[in-house]
């Protein structure tokens, strides 16, 4: 069954954190290493991203916690699985096979359930987060006009893990947490090209993040300046995700709910972490939160971010069973 | 779905069939200006951002960038410019048109821009596949397009070629390129008319036609052009140019053009055209008569050299009183305010309907643009600056008024505002009183340091809605706890909002929210305030608002209880023994060069200024980053850069004038540690110590190999080496005159900015005293080298600790610490909460042993405290009081 079709029937909801889950296991830097990586000359503790390759076992767990919990949907583990991210650890060698990886593993996850519950199929996609670098922005105050880096080598970047991600058999592609929308640019040029090479495609989503009051994304655009500047691709849906709690991203979801010609996506945190950095909303809390967009029919998708957790996406499952979809006129134009 | 070209810089501007025409900013062009090029040729790119910036402000919703120059890399000087544009949000506010006729530049053009630009142009000249190329990159990267009239055979000159290459170039983009109809704009060609050649007679009503053709046949497209072209032949005849442009725009809308690379500042109004002028102008356009052109080149000849006035700001002045209110309170503009409040008084009749009329809305206007996070706090205070002088204008009719009718109008929610007893510092309570007077609340400000019974009397005396208490020290908390109980005992049931530095959450949900039946809410910052007070006094929210709070608060007092009892302390005796390791056999001791007091009277303020750690004054105004980056900052960098400027230029003359005095006053004694306390003598190798100060060591379980602190552990225990030294400086000598002469300004702006700068100053002072101290004085690091950053950064050896804050958090110390340095001498001052007086103050002790360091107590336990106050000679019940946020226990 296509995705397309299933978002235009219910509510999809996606999975929760994956950092909040891996801490559970407090894992230690023999965890990160395998035979290959045995002598690697840096520390590697903290790259969650490469225990798809090292510990997948606890990677498929968190996976399959979630889908238990209701997930339709849940992101691989390579959320900083980008050379410029993993260039951190030096691993930049090894960007593919982590995508290509834990694409795999989550792959076979879904398939288990789909296998199990074939009236309700498991989607597997592709995380891509935003890189540790910006695009358009100086991290040198003296020099606004430098940049760390530039949009073909992003676009590189990207399509790199895009082409991982694709082999090893995610569904499809999300780029998150956008903090730059000429970051987001980049990685949909590099993946319309990607396209183009193997000869298919596979639906995208984008979700950029809202740090603050002011209503726009880290690089200063509002939510509508952003939808426009990733429209020219057709698009599954778009969204937000990360930053605030559920209640403060409503605003932007509602500019998204009336502009957007693409299904909508909201991913919140489990709300605002407190002073010791730890997120302190319960799931019934943070499905309340979350109740509010779907009663008002704002989303396609939902699913938590930061701080969620199994227990969390339990609860926003069994709210979201309970609504309709978002339906707009654009919706029905666009499909 | 909608087929409407939608574009975007850091906003978003839609192009609809209802919009009006689309302003193209067209100086940000090499071949257009010959002074943009300059600058781009020497490197002068802050020059050439300013000419960007003047488009925007100008008026322009599009701004075209041109690099296309002979001597130029323009590849390099694109890049350059656009990356330099992004970071000024100003600009990068509209969408960026990419100008050039080399695809390279183009293309790396596209490279820098987050938004949704426009590429100016591509076209059929270099033949089709090369044309369907370049568009499908263009929608690959995500940008509008202009295509110019032009294929192989050369650039279209006539009606029939200009709809026949357009016609052909809408057919491939559409079908074969599938690209966004709405997305391509024509450039049909403007072309100079009034030339003197035949040929050209009918170019202009050829590109009027054309263009009606296309925007009636080619579905969703749309029209632009540039605009300069056609008054080529009068270059150097600023009037007829304008004219020209008016009358060529005019037509051309008519037509359906709806976008345009104009110079908003060369364009004259088209019915403000001299008629004979216009009549000439248009007989050229328009092809109207045969000597159209002599006629006008003759007329022309009357202009020459006049140009029109350059258009100022004050464009804003022809609105409605109603309009230039609101505008004058939004911008902050305090000009002509009295002049608009008399105008608007005469028309609303009473000065009661003004203030209710116009000005509320004006004013909901600026709350609505801060709530929504478009209007920044610096902005809000000049508003509110604005407003008070509208209201002190409007005062004496009212007077006038209430006398003529023996009645007063009715007052809106009233809320009293106290900075509680023995604190002085207001800066917070100030933000949090203008942001709520200008969200129409009467506030009752009662200043400094007010005793519970004056805020109880005049709760009562004012009737007022709220209370809102501030305070910055640690003794406030409990001050605001005694208020909070004599307000129960009143029977109050009126909210309490608690606010400023010292105060939480937490200790608002566990110390206040338990003795006070009302609802009481900490408030974060100023800009929560509003929606707070407001919550808490609507009829309609008051009471499930309290409840929710209530809730809240209940439920945090049981999480606080449940992660009390997992906290880990040790016993005062181990933490004792745990004490930082320091070898003081090995340990070298610098003697200075002088033991006593030292007064430091009138230090020079130009010297201090060097030392300012200017990120907590923008923290001050709810600007959050560090500075200098928050200057470039994309969302509050305009407003930090204009804060930063008006601060310096207040420096500046604060300095110039002499109206704030830095004095202050430093000591050094020889000294010892025994256990916990450090004793001083008066000379090195006495006998008997002549005054002992008391410190507190951290009581929680460390990891291994980390001491227990205490700051006794940096003085040596042996006798006969080590010295310690302790100082109170202070910026804020004359603050308070300079301040109660703004207040009567009702200048609320310059008053927090002044206090702001005071306490600045006052910190510069203690950095710069410590660094001499350190260099000379004492001489203990006399080859230190650092930056200013390395200083606020606390790089250098030794430290100076403040009574009151995390290392020692008992403020009663600054009783002996100003008593040793008799620092009312220097002017400054204690209150019985042992708060320093002037506000702008700064205290602490000098530590010289590089071992030493910053690091909080931390909760303490009963132990602890039970001999501290042995060793202080005071009731444990009163440390306790002073000590209660350490405290590991509830009291």
């Amino acid at each position: 069954m296509k995705i397309e079709d299933i978002l235009k029937e219910r509510i999809m909801v996606l999975d929760g954190a994956m950092g909040t889950m891996i801490q559970r296991h407090n894992l230690e830097e023999k965890d990160f290493r395998n035979e290959q990586l045995k002598d690697h000359p840096h520390p590697l503790k903290g790259n969650n991203d490469l225990l798809s390759i090292t510990r997948p076992d606890i990677i498929k767990e968190i996976h399959r916690q979630y889908f238990e919990a209701g997930s339709d949907i849940i992101e691989t583990n390579t959320f900083g699985s980008t050379w410029v991210a993993q260039a951190d650890y030096h691993l930049e060698f090894l960007v593919y096979e982590i995508n290509y990886q834990s694409a795999k593993i989550a792959k076979e996850v879904a398939t288990e359930f789909t296998l199990k519950e074939p009236h309700k199929p498991r989607f597997v996609a592709g995380s891509m987060g935003p890189t540790t670098k910006l695009a358009s922005m100086s991290p040198d105050v003296n020099n606004p006009g430098y940049r760390a880096i530039n949009f073909d080598q992003l676009a590189g970047a990207f399509k790199e893990q895009a082409k991982g991600l694709i082999d090893g058999g995610a569904d499809l592609l999300l780029l998150e947490t956008i903090t730059d929308t000429l970051n987001v640019k980049a990685a949909l040029f590099a993946i319309q090209e990607l396209f183009d090479e193997i000869g298919r495609t596979i639906p995208v989503m984008v979700s950029g993040t809202i740090t603050d009051a002011s209503g726009r994304i880290l690089s200063g655009q509002t939510a509508d300046a952003f939808l426009i500047s990733v429209s020219h691709v057709p698009l599954l849906s778009i969204g937000l995700n990360c930053a605030m709690g559920a209640s403060a991203l409503r605003p932007y979801l509602k500019v998204l709910d009336e502009k957007a010609p693409f299904f909508v996506s909201a991913y919140p945190n489990a709300g605002l972490p407190n002073e010791f950095g730890h997120y302190d909303q319960t799931p019934t809390e943070m499905a309340a939160e979350v109740e509010e967009y779907l009663k008002e029919g704002l989303v396609n998708i939902v699913g938590g971010c930061c701080g969620s957790t199994p227990d969390h996406i339990r609860s926003i499952a069994v709210m979201a069973a309970k609504y309709s979809p978002r339906k707009r006129e654009r919706l029905k134009e666009a499909s | 779905m909608d087929q409407i070209l939608k574009l975007s810089g850091l906003e978003a501007i839609e192009i609809t069939p209802l919009s009006n025409f689309v302003n193209i900013g067209e100086r940000t062009n090499v071949t257009g200006s010959a002074k943009f090029l300059k600058f781009i040729k020497e490197d002068k790119f802050d020059e050439a951002l300013e000419v960007a910036l003047d488009q925007v402000r100008g008026g322009a919703q599009v701004i075209d960038v041109n690099m296309d120059e002979g001597m130029l890399d323009s590849q390099a000087a694109m890049v350059k410019y656009l990356n330099l544009m992004a970071a000024e949000p100003e600009i990068s506010r509209i969408p960026v048109m990419i100008d050039s006729s080399k695809w390279d530049v183009i293309e790396a053009g596209l490279k820098c821009i987050q938004g949704k630009g426009i590429v100016n142009s591509i076209s059929m000249k270099a033949g089709i596949p090369e044309f369907v190329r370049q568009a499908k990159l263009v929608k690959r990267y995500g940008a509008a397009v202009v295509v110019m009239a032009f294929d192989e055979l050369g650039q279209a000159d006539t009606y029939e070629r200009r709809i026949t290459i357009c016609k052909r170039a809408y057919d491939i983009l559409v079908n074969e390129v599938g690209f966004p109809p709405e997305d391509i704009i024509f450039d049909p060609n403007i072309f100079p008319v009034a030339t003197g050649i035949d040929e050209h007679r009918n170019y202009a009503i050829d590109f009027f036609n054309a263009t009606k053709w296309i925007r009636e046949n080619l579905p969703h497209a749309h029209v632009s052009g540039g605009v300069s072209n056609v008054s080529f032949s009068f270059r150097g005849n600023q009037k007829v140019r304008e004219a020209m442009h008016s009358a060529f725009l005019y037509h051309a809308i008519q037509h359906g053009m709806d976008m345009g690379i104009v110079n908003p500042t060369m364009l004259e109004v088209y019915d403000d055209i001299d008629k004979n002028l216009l009549e000439r102008v248009e007989d050229v356009l328009l092809n109207r008569r045969e000597d159209a052109t002599e006629r006008l080149l003759e007329f022309a000849e009357t202009f020459k050299g006049a140009t029109k006035e350059k258009k100022t700001d004050d464009e804003w002045r022809k609105g409605s009183v109603e309009e230039r209110l609101t505008h004058a309170l939004v911008k902050g503009i305090i000009d002509f305010i009295d002049v608009d409040t008399e105008e608007a008084r005469q028309k609303y009749g009473r000065p009661l309907f003004v203030i209710e009329g116009p000005l509320m809305s004006g004013m909901n206007v600026v709350g609505d643009l801060f709530g929504a996070g478009k209007m920044f706090l610096p902005q809000v205070v000049k508003s509110a600056r604005v407003m008070k002088k509208s209201v002190a204008y409007l005062t004496p009719f009212l007077e006038e008024e209430k006398r003529l009718s023996g009645t007063s109008h009715q007052p809106t929610a009233r809320i009293l505002m106290a900075t509680v007893k023995g604190d002085v510092h207001d800066i917070g309570k100030n933000i949090v009183g203008v942001v709520l007077a200008c969200n129409n609340y009467d506030v009752v400000d009662l200043g400094v340091m007010v005793p519970p019974e004056k805020i109880i009397e005049a709760a009562k005396r004012e009737k007022v809605d709220v209370i809102g208490l501030s305070g910055l020290i640690t003794p406030s908390l409990d001050e605001m706890v005694y208020v909070a109980k004599e307000m129960q005992r009143e029977k109050f049931v009126m909210p309490l909002l608690i606010g400023g530095a010292t105060t939480s959450r937490i200790h608002t949900a566990v110390k206040i929210d338990p003795v006070y039946d009302g609802p009481v809410v900490h408030v974060l910052d100023a800009s929560r305030s509003v929606p707070v007070a407001s919550e808490l006094i609507s009829k309609q929210t008051n009471a499930t608002a309290k409840a929710r709070f209530k809730k809240e608060y209940a439920t945090m007092r049981t999480e606080h209880e449940n992660r009390k009892q997992t906290k880990n302390y040790i016993p005062l005796a181990e933490a004792r023994s745990n004490k930082t390791k320091v070898n003081w056999a090995e340990a070298k001791f610098t003697k200075p060069t002088f033991i006593g007091r030292k007064e430091i009277v009138d230090y020079p303020l130009e010297e201090i200024r060097e030392f300012i750690d200017w990120t907590p004054f923008f923290q001050t105004w709810m600007l959050a980053g560090r500075y200098p980056g928050i200057l470039t900052d994309s969302v509050v960098g305009v407003e930090a850069q204009k804060l930063f400027n008006d601060a310096n230029s207040m420096l500046d003359t604060l300095i110039k004038n002499k109206t704030l005095k830095a004095s202050g006053v430093i000591a050094i004694y020889p000294a010892v540690s025994d256990v916990d306390d450090v004793h001083l003598f008066e000379e090195q190798g006495q006998d008997k110590p002549f005054a002992t100060f008391h410190f507190l060591r951290q009581q929680n379980k460390k990891a291994a190999n980390l001491p227990n602190f205490c700051l006794s552990d940096f003085i040596s225990p042996e006798r006969g080496q080590d010295y310690f030294g302790m100082f109170a400086v202070t910026a804020g000598l004359g603050l308070d005159e300079w301040v109660a002469e703004h207040k009567a300004d009702q200048d609320d702006y310059s008053e927090i900015m002044a206090k702001a700068l005071a306490d600045r100053l006052a910190e510069a002072f203690a950095e710069c005293l410590h660094l001499k101290v350190r260099k000379e004085l004492w001489g203990y690091a006399s080859d230190e080298a650092l930056t200013n950053e390395q200083l606020i950064d606390e790089a250098y050896a030794g430290i100076r600790p403040a009574p009151g804050y995390p290392a020692c958090p008992d403020h009663t110390e600054k009783r002996l610490l100003f008593d040793l340095l008799q620092a009312e001498k220097v002017g400054i001052n204690l209150t019985e909460s042992y708060a320093m007086y002037p506000g702008a103050a700064v205290s602490g002790f000098y530590f010289a042993n590089p071992a030493s360091k910053y690091f909080g107590l931390g909760k303490i336990e009963k132990d602890q405290v039970e001999d501290y106050a042995k060793r202080k000679n005071m009731p444990v019940a009163e440390i306790e009081k002073w000590l209660s946020p350490n405290l590991s226990y509830d009291i």
